[in-house]
């Protein structure tokens, strides 16, 4: 299982020189980038646990990176994502968002299906991981 | 930019047709930037060759690594010392554009901090305001204004060190990502520097900012009021002189800062000046700044008094 | 008519009789428009004899206030406010075509009503024998009457957000073949295509429920095909399942039960009326479901350029409706686009401020006051291998349809869509990357096939498919760089 969530999921894994680029994109677009790690990936996890706060004012993208390297050393087996946030009126949202870091093993999800009347199914995405308890997961 | 060397003659450069020293000047665009310090700051004719020393040295180091001649990454912190007022950011800011035209810094923005923007007041806050402070800096160029409170020997307890700490390891580990500059004092900062040898050894150019001479100042005070459409008659140029002269004698004083100051002082009372009189202003006297705008400064006063004016007293700068 | 083109003077503005428009007060050249006021674009050809402001003043008078003949009933109002005002015709150079300006008083519209306004505004002048052709080319919809509307159920950035999609466009596909598939087959093209890559899958215009499918059977299938793709990806998917029927109490019934069982997104055909997709778009924002609207029919009005209404038009008005998705062309595909009237149509559906841009057809400026974007849609006859293009063209907020060129792949329906994924990421990050991605976009592609085998199937086989027609609807006086 491969999760693909994020904007680079279906390319190889990127490496630090290519997301330094990315980083650095957002940066030059005047976006404020932020990382971010789990180890619960279901599609509806909004809320990643944030690496500190969103990086503003920073204009080169090498800090970022840092804080990249740091959080990876802190998180080895988690889900790590970097996102760029466009505050522009009429935006105010993610511009950019691609995982950097994956754990080894990704079990993925389960689909369970709940049958009621008429045919209809009531569907739910499990993940594996979640199975076992936070930290334990991966 | 510089530009790259078309042909890498790795293999052997002596005998390559070598490279166009003048063309890489001037796509390096360095003396543009130069010209313009030239015009925003006054004098500074020593600081102003070792700018040029230091461009010319980091060029040729740039052209050198094009030939493929082994050169070690020059050190580029530096620390800038002199009294306040002596155009110590301006060049920093002009400097981190040169740095940036020259290949050294990505970005070429600068980013200054105090004590008070590294240095928490409790347990943890230190490391992550330099962090913070650092990661702005990154791709260009961070001054540090009077680095030397970063160290307080008296205070067992302070946090200063865990900054400095932090500061020693990016201007070892991440020379190729910012440039650090140190300003201050310079009593003060060869105090800082002889108990912190670390600095010391990272530190390659030291500059120091003279104060400026009278004749200087002069010319900062008509090209300051210049740049607003003032300007000083056959009087209040005597008088403004004689004001510098005074003035430099007296705690405080910040030369160019003193001057600008002086300046818009002397403006408020050209303006309460016109409306104590009342009736039809000619143009030219809108413009004009005369003897008594500047005679009435506490300066002149023998008490060290004003009746005039109520200074700042909170202010850094004596009116 | 022709015979009242400017023959008559000296007659009393109330004499009983036939008086011609222009002499009713239709005709306004010192008019100042009011920020309230709704402005019109309209492309006319007078016929012989009519002079030119005498066929805008008729435009504006039949889209207002006027019948053909005097009436002293008129004198009961206070009409001068309720009389569009032709203030501005200009003759588009080396041609017999004039485009009239017409402001119209907010008071001539229901508030949040696209049937009353397009009732007025296009109501009968298009069949009016005094002219021989009329197109509405642009409208300006003033804030205060934008206001009137719920707008976008969700928009780009809210839709965004529940997808948790950025960065990119989306990427979508038309089930095919457009009809006679059982709904168990329909379902399995649906979890391919989404398995493989895609975000969504759609249901095509004329897919509603036939003999051959019936909508639920289809629904519960799609359904199946979009949780199961879920699951493998990781991602939210959906599939835009088509509730256009009959009556409107059909279409909430179907709507209902595509939420019940899930999806993400339900879609409505143009062919429902304005009505229908208002009342789509109010059901759209209750339940929590995106809307995307397919544009069925609009060629037969908006395609010839001298007669009907420009796509333009009908964007702003399907924004007004309320909808979240909607095709507004490739410039590279099958269809009909001129590039820069299709970034017109772009710039009308996604920004919250235009400026008039005559290079792109936008006559007036327009405010949205801050009502949501809705996602233009690309789709027709569009592959991975213009990737390069589409992203110039179209920017990201976009989705691209690649129809045919998903589930043409040699290799599957999956490693279609997988190609085309790995088009667009391959694209981003070389745009990204500060790289001239329009020119070098081939090279960007070759080197992601180099590694993708999916890819490097779809670019060999599609790689010489273009559509290069010259385009019939084009913004005057502009050289059109041909795609």
């Amino acid at each position: 299982m491969h999760i693909t969530q994020g904007t680079f999921s279906y390319l190889p894994p990127l490496s630090d020189v290519q997301i330094r680029a990315q980083v650095q994109y957002c940066l030059d677009q005047d976006w404020a980038v932020s990382i971010e790690f789990t180890d619960d990936p279901h599609p509806r996890n909004a809320y990643w646990d944030m690496w500190g706060l969103p990086m503003f004012d920073v204009k080169d993208s090498a800090g970022v990176m840092n804080e990249v390297q740091a959080c990876r050393a802190a998180k080895p087996e988690r889900y790590i994502r970097v996102n760029g946030y466009d505050r522009r009126y009429g935006r105010q949202t993610v511009g950019l968002s691609f995982i950097v870091q994956r754990p080894k093993n990704e079990p993925g999800f389960r689909l369970e299906r709940q049958e009621s009347t008429d045919r209809v199914i009531r569907y739910t995405l499990h993940s594996y991981a979640t199975d076992k308890p936070e930290g334990e997961r991966y | 930019m510089v530009s790259k060397a078309e042909s890498p003659p790795a293999a052997d450069p002596g005998l390559t047709s070598g490279v166009d020293l003048g063309q890489a000047y001037r796509d390096s665009n360095i003396d543009a930037l130069l010209d313009e310090l030239d015009r925003e700051l006054v004098g500074l004719k020593p600081v102003k060759t070792r700018i040029r020393e230091i461009a010319a040295l980091l060029l040729v180091a740039k052209l050198r690594e094009t030939q493929g001649l082994t050169t070690d990454r020059p050190t580029l912190h530096m620390s800038f010392t002199g009294r306040p007022g002596t155009g110590k950011t301006t060049v920093a800011m002009r400097m981190a554009k040169i740095l940036n035209h020259l290949g050294y810094v990505r970005k070429g923005h600068l980013v200054v901090a105090t004590r008070d923007d590294l240095v928490g007041q409790y347990v943890g806050h230190t490391a992550p305001k330099t962090k913070e402070v650092i990661k702005r800096a990154m791709g260009g160029v961070l001054f540090i204004d009077e680095a030397y409170y970063l160290y307080r020997p008296e205070n067992e307890r302070d946090y200063g060190p865990e900054a400095i700490e932090m500061l020693l390891q990016v201007m070892e580990n991440n020379r190729d990502d910012l440039v650090v500059v140190l300003a201050g004092y310079k009593d003060r900062m060869d105090t800082f520097f002889h108990s912190n040898p670390g600095f010391h050894s990272r530190v390659a150019h030291h500059l120091d900012f003279p104060d400026y001479e009278t004749d200087e100042l002069m010319g900062i005070a008509e090209l300051m009021l210049a740049s607003q459409h003032y300007e000083f008659d056959g009087t209040a140029r005597r008088a403004f002189r004689e004001y510098l002269e005074r003035r430099m004698t007296m705690p405080h004083f910040a030369n160019a800062r003193s001057v600008r100051n002086a300046i818009d002082r002397a403006k408020l009372r050209q303006a309460n000046r016109l409306v104590k009189k009342g009736g039809t202003v000619a143009r030219g006297e809108l413009t004009r700044i005369d003897a008594d705008d500047i005679r009435q400064s506490r300066v002149f006063a023998d008490d060290g008094e004003d009746s005039t004016d109520t200074p700042h007293r909170g202010g850094k700068d004596a009116v | 008519m022709a015979g009242k083109s400017g023959k008559e003077t000296g007659k009393s503005r109330w004499a009983a009789g036939v008086t011609p428009y222009k002499e009713m007060g239709y005709w306004k050249p010192d008019y100042e428009p009011q920020p309230s006021d709704i402005l019109c674009a309209f492309r006319m050809v007078p016929q012989e004899g009519i002079e030119p402001d005498e066929a805008g003043a008729a435009i504006a008078g039949e889209s207002s206030t006027a019948t053909w003949t005097v009436v002293w009933t008129d004198r009961l109002t206070a009409y001068e406010n309720y009389q569009a005002k032709c203030y501005r015709v200009d003759r588009v150079p080396g041609t017999d075509q004039y485009i009239a300006h017409i402001a119209y008083s907010i008071d001539l519209f229901e508030e949040g009503s696209i049937a009353n306004l397009t009732s007025s505004i296009i109501g009968n002048v298009f069949g009016f024998k005094a002219l021989k052709s009329l197109r509405l080319e642009d409208m300006r919809i003033p804030p205060h009457y934008v206001k009137t509307f719920q707008g976008p159920a969700h928009g780009v950035v809210m839709e965004r957000e529940y997808l948790n999609k950025y960065g990119r466009p989306l990427l979508g596909a038309t089930v095919k073949p457009k009809l006679g598939l059982s709904a168990r087959n329909y379902g399995r093209v649906v979890y391919e295509a989404l398995r493989g890559g895609l975000d969504f899958t759609k249901d095509d215009e004329n897919v509603n429920s036939q003999p051959f499918m019936r909508w639920r059977d289809r629904f519960l299938f799609s359904m199946e095909g979009v949780a199961k793709a879920q699951a493998a990806s990781g991602e939210i998917k959906g599939h835009y399942m088509n509730v256009t029927a009959g009556t409107m109490e059909e279409m909430y019934e179907r709507a209902d039960f595509a939420k019940e069982i899930g999806s993400i997104i339900v879609m409505i055909d143009l062919t429902i009326g304005y009505t229908a997709i208002q009342s789509m778009a109010k059901w759209a924002r209750r339940n929590g479901v995106l809307l995307h609207l397919h544009r069925a029919g609009h060629g037969t009005y908006t395609r010839q350029k001298t007669h009907g209404i420009s796509f333009r038009v009908i964007s702003k008005w399907m924004r007004l409706a309320g909808v979240d998705h909607i095709h507004a062309g490739t410039v590279v595909g099958k269809l009909e686009g001129d590039p820069n009237a299709i970034r017109g149509f772009y710039r009308t559906l996604l920004c919250n401020k235009a400026d008039p841009d005559p290079t792109l057809g936008l006559y007036y400026e327009q405010d949205w006051a801050s009502m949501p974007g809705l996602m233009p849609v690309a789709s027709g006859g569009i592959h991975a291998g213009q990737t390069h293009q589409l992203l110039h063209y179209l920017g990201e907020d976009v989705v691209l349809q690649f129809g045919g060129g998903t589930i043409g792949h040699p290799d599957g329906i999956a490693e279609g869509a997988a190609a085309n994924r790995v088009a667009v990421e391959a694209m981003i990050l070389a745009r990204n990357e500060g790289r001239d991605y329009l020119n070098e976009g081939p090279e960007i592609l070759a080197a992601a096939a180099k590694w993708s085998p999916s890819l490097r199937k779809a670019l060999e086989i599609w790689k010489d498919i273009t559509f290069d027609f010259t385009s019939t609807d084009v913004p005057d006086g502009v050289v059109t760089p041909s795609v």
